[in-house]
């Protein structure tokens, strides 16, 4: 498996992390309620089908990337830098 | 026997082997099978579970039976396939599963008992009782059933792992491939075109079809000479395809050399080819017919008998008959009497059969019994006139083609079922951008093989924008393929199906009539397809057994499904690379030299190597040398290496911002050359790592992380300056490699670093939490007034290169006041009695509340898991929160990992109010001591618990006290 990563270009697997989930990205403020916080940290969908998922190009350029994936066919369908991404 | 003048090397050198203890001379090229084979010897091998007298059934990597032991101790190569193993001088071979020998195998009294041993016996008759099954019925079933053994010696060989990239790989050089090669190469792609044998041509190579007017292996050499003049093709033989992955991903592995080579000479390779399109030209698989007692030694495929005469000049029988339901018998019997071998008879299923040639035919015929225990002897054979029995010493069998549909199967792919040819063919598009071509998918003529492999090739390089070229077809026989069922034969005796596991046509009944009906139960139930050879040649018959048993149609019942690896793969061969220092690099500190020239024991601290203690000749235990450092720490000085510690260099205008973020207490209001402790927090609310961070400008600070978490919090800064915080003007680096560090910990610290330092330092300087630049001997370095003992303490950083010359300045100097190097073992008891933390307590499950730091949680600031820390249940009263511990009598022992009780009470988990993180002796007060999570801790200082450690069996009665043991004012770090 290969991660297009935005700043080197393709790449094998091996050098990514896995993180989870792109709602990661969406950080609720300091003062938003127990619930929206409680789906910041803990829950996730399991699509079938499409996803967006965070990697960590940790033995690469250090970038935090948003690829977008299919989890039924496998298919990776692109990556953005999670620095410009809004999900 | 050999024929002479016949096969590609009639005149190679000769090759000497030996099989079982016995000399055998073969010739340069063969293979092992060949070569026994060419010898007369036609038993290689006893079955799986019967312990049955096998001999050789194909000459190919799908072999079933001739599996062999070659080498000896950490070189030992069990299951090594007989048809695949290159001959060489010295090659000794041991066959398997055999005792005392191969002849007279005692183990063979599982074939008399075989009518108990059907299918599922096992699950049947193993299940009760229970205990049985380990002490029992395992030990004897694995000693009875079996195939080589591993030596147990780790692997001493070299075995290596590569990477490749290309536009077209072409999977399979026989007619089919070598013209999809050729073509794609004329486009101007790049082609890897990999073959499994060590030579290329495929089916060319055994059979005596002429192409374009010349023989079969003249024409592979000719086009292999062509492709291997070109720059974009590279040939790789010897290599098999062995799975499919997601995006164009192959694993391929190498054979590179034989059991002989030198031991830094590779013995197989790992391939990961990348490709942007393939196309499978894994050409078809012959399969066995179901006969009685079809297993003998003897007894083998129609298109291996010719493989062994026109390729490597084996006659595999003096007297041969072969027996088929389609023209391969003919083609057999032709090539045969041709190379003056005298066939006895063939034997065609099919009642229209006309001979081609000067050979006694019986048409409308089947074989009905063989005789011959250890090498076959004699059939019979049943046609509308009655039995005949004749003398034969090898049977050529034929019962059809399976396309080699494998690969087309790994990503989920299902196989579809042709009528036409009486097998499974690929579904289109099974695998993305690949496409079949050739007998792969039930093409079978040598005509049919080429022109398929140009079209593909041209549909191939067109969907990849190059321009397809011009190419033309050679001349070669198209003659159709003609075959009629024929699965099983009717009559008395096992009719074998899956030789290797020793599965028979009985057997898959009696899991129809159990109503294991579904194809992947019968599997499972029978073990049909299971052994190393995955039911290569006999899946097929099986499935058409269990489709008539249940009643149903082949296309019914389905495939079971064919997964990576295609063939056995090594382990060493998969893992190459990732062994010893592979698996886990060493990393060494400047100090290291020093350290082990001083005899201090390294430990493995993550990668890193650190000293555990220094010990003195005089001193017999680790604990002496331990105490006498903390000693020394306590009442002069000591130095010790603490480079390990994550440092990250943090720069920019947002700096301060970026940390007030990331810590959840305040480094924005930290002064110029000061360090500040730190605490960070997961967004969870939990912690996540503790350290110091000092302010060596206005924007630019230099954070110091816990030796184990340094990675992981790059790895977070990453993460929330890019994903959370993009709007912060802020950049950092690890230069955890780039320093060496020093702690230089004691009454005498500063006197000792008045002795080295360019410029003189006292307490108006540099007081407690000071940090800043220094001059070390002309070098410049950085000094920080931090302290991990409790003692006035400094740690002292020069760039990595100047390392081990300071920590030898260091030694010396402390050395010279009565001071000296201290270890991991003695740092970790300073830090105890000062009750400082590490990962052991925060461990992940502990909150700052639990570690007493819940009011450095700044309550004017968001950071990390600002918000979620003030979750109720993180602020809970009966939380287990740390505390201090110390025994009631000072001898007592306490250990880490225990867990404490009110006393008195049961010490089981209902029970449980706490548990030990980490203890040991302190020197400074005389007895144990150690740190803990108590429920209310804090408010139990004073009270009496049982610490209970069931592992080690320690029961000792504790006293609950603040952690903090030693100067608890802090007075001697600020002094
Ligand atoms: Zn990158």
């Amino acid at each position: 498996m290969r991660l297009p990563c935005p700043i080197c270009g393709e790449r094998d697997r091996r050098e990514f992390y896995y993180q989870g989930h792109a709602t990661l990205l969406d950080r609720p403020a300091a003062d938003a309620d127990a619930g929206a916080w409680d789906d910041y940290v803990h829950n996730r969908d399991n699509p079938a089908g499409e996803t967006r998922d965070l990697w960590h190009h940790e033995a690469g350029c250090g970038a935090w990337i948003v690829v977008t994936r299919n989890t039924v066919t496998h298919e990776v369908l692109g990556a953005v830098l999670a620095e410009k991404a809004k999900s | 026997m050999r024929v002479a003048g016949k096969g590609l090397n009639p005149n190679g050198a000769p090759v000497s082997f030996t099989f079982d203890g016995t000399s055998y001379t073969g010739r340069e090229g063969d293979t092992l099978s060949a070569a026994l084979l060419a010898n007369g010897v036609r038993l290689m091998g006893r079955s799986f579970k019967y312990h049955r007298p096998r001999g050789v059934l194909t000459a190919g990597s799908e072999e079933p039976n001739a599996l062999v032991t070659v080498g000896q101790g950490a070189r030992q190569d069990p299951n090594i396939r007989a048809t695949t193993q290159t001959l060489y001088d010295g090659l000794a071979a041991r066959s398997q599963n055999a005792w005392p020998s191969l002849k007279y195998d005692a183990m063979a009294v599982n074939d008399l008992a075989s009518p108990f041993l059907t299918a599922g016996f096992y699950y049947k008759t193993f299940m009760w009782p229970k205990a049985f099954w380990e002490k029992l019925y395992e030990p004897i079933i694995r000693h009875a059933a079996g195939l080589g053994a591993l030596s147990g010696d780790a692997v001493e060989e070299t075995y290596e792992k590569a990477f490749a990239f290309c536009d077209v790989l072409v999977i399979g050089a026989g007619p089919a491939g070598i013209m999809a090669a050729l073509t794609a190469a004329q486009s101007g792609a790049d082609v890897i075109l990999v073959d499994e044998d060590t030579q290329m041509g495929g089916r060319l190579l055994a059979e005596t079809a002429e192409i374009d007017g010349q023989s079969g292996p003249d024409w592979v050499a000719a086009q292999l000479g062509a492709l291997a003049k070109m720059d974009n093709v590279r040939l790789m033989t010897r290599t098999t395809v062995t799975g499919a992955y997601d995006q164009g991903t192959f694993g391929a592995l190498e054979q590179v050399s034989e059991q002989n080579a030198p031991l830094n000479t590779p013995r197989e390779c790992f391939w990961r080819i990348t490709a942007k399109r393939s196309i499978l030209c894994a050409g078809a698989l012959e399969r066995p017919i179901a006969f009685p007692n079809n297993d003998r030694p003897g007894i083998m495929l129609a298109s291996a008998v010719r493989a062994y005469l026109n390729r490597w000049g084996v006659a595999a029988g003096s007297a041969v008959t072969v027996f088929a339901n389609n023209d391969d018998a003919h083609r057999t019997a032709l090539d045969l009497i041709g190379a003056g071998v005298t066939v006895a008879a063939v034997i065609d299923s099919r009642e229209d059969a006309q001979s081609l040639g000067d050979y006694p035919l019986f048409s409308g015929a089947q074989v009905i019994a063989t005789k011959g225990r250890l090498g076959l002897k004699s059939i019979t054979v049943q046609d509308a006139r009655g039995t005949h029995e004749i003398e034969t010493d090898c049977l050529a069998i034929s019962g059809g083609w399976n396309p080699s549909v494998h690969l087309t199967c790994h990503m989920n792919g299902r196989p579809t079922w042709s009528d036409d040819i009486l097998s499974f063919v690929p579904t289109d598009n099974s695998i993305p951008d690949m496409t079949v071509a050739g007998a792969a998918r039930g093409n079978f003529s040598t005509l049919g093989c080429l022109e398929d492999g140009i079209s593909v090739a041209k549909a191939t390089v067109t969907s990849l924008d190059l321009k397809s070229p011009q190419i033309a077809t050679p001349a070669a026989e198209d003659d159709p393929y003609s075959i009629q069922a024929l699965w099983q034969v009717d009559g008395t005796g096992r009719k074998w199906l899956d030789f290797q596991n020793d599965v028979h046509v009985k057997d898959v009944k009696l899991a129809a009539q159990e109503n294991f009906r579904s194809v992947e139960h019968m599997k499972r139930y029978t073990t049909q397809g299971m052994a190393t050879d995955q039911g290569k040649n006999s899946n097929v018959v099986a499935l058409a057994v269990l489709a008539d048993a249940t009643g149903r149609g082949i296309p019914e019942t389905g495939t079971t499904t064919f997964r990576p690896p295609y063939v056995p793969v090594s382990i060493a061969a998969m893992g190459a690379g990732s062994q010893g220092h592979g698996f886990a690099p060493e990393r060494h500190l400047t100090s290291h030299n020093a350290s082990v020239d001083r005899n201090a024991p390294m430990v493995e601290v993550g990668l890193w190597y650190r000293a555990s203690y220094f010990p003195k000749p005089s001193e017999t235990t680790w604990l002496e040398a331990c105490n006498r450092e903390v000693n020394v720490v306590r009442n002069h000085v000591g130095v010790c290496d603490v480079s390990t510690l994550g440092k990250i260099d943090i720069q920019g205008a947002d700096a301060a911002e970026f940390l007030d973020f990331v810590y959840c207490n305040t480094f924005s209001s930290l002064k110029e050359n000061r360090v500040r402790y730190g605490l960070m927090l997961r967004e969870d609310g939990h912690v996540m790592d503790d350290g110091t961070t000092a302010r060596l400008g206005l924007n630019h600070y230099v954070m110091t992380t816990t030796t184990a978490a340094a990675g992981q919090i790059m790895k977070h800064l990453d993460w929330v300056r890019q994903a959370l915080r993009p709007d912060l003007d802020v950049r950092f680096a690890s230069v955890t490699e780039q320093w060496a560090q020093f702690a230089v910990a004691g009454p005498k610290s500063r006197e000792l670093l008045n002795s080295i330092l360019d410029e003189q330092i006292d307490n108006e300087s540099w007081p407690f939490m000071a940090c800043g630049d220094v001059g070390v001997a002309g070098v410049q370095g950085r000094l920080f007034r931090i302290s991990f003992s409790g003692e006035h303490a400094y740690e002292i950083a020069v760039p990595a290169r100047y390392g081990a010359s300071l920590f030898g300045l260091l030694t010396t100097q402390a050395e010279a006041m009565e001071g000296g190097l201290y270890g991991l073992e003695a740092l970790n008891v300073l830090r105890i009695e000062k009750g400082f933390i590490t990962h052991a307590e925060i461990h992940g499950r502990v909150t700052a509340f639990d570690i007493g730091f819940d009011r450095m949680v700044s309550q004017k600031k968001d950071c990390i898991g600002n918000t979620m820390s003030r979750r109720g249940g993180l602020l809970d009263a009966e939380r287990e929160q740390m505390i201090g511990l110390k025994p009631v009598e000072n001898e007592h022992k306490l250990t880490a990992g225990a867990h404490l009780f009110v006393e008195g009470a049961d010490a089981v988990s209902e029970n449980d109010q706490g548990y030990v993180t980490s203890v040991c002796h302190s020197p400074t007060l005389g007895h144990d001591i150690g740190m803990g999570f108590l429920k209310d801790g804090p408010n139990r200082y004073g009270e009496r618990v049982m610490l209970v450690d069931h592992v080690r069996n320690n029961h000792v009665l504790c006293e609950v006290c603040h952690p903090v043991f030693f100067d608890p004012e802090g007075g001697l770090a600020r002094g």
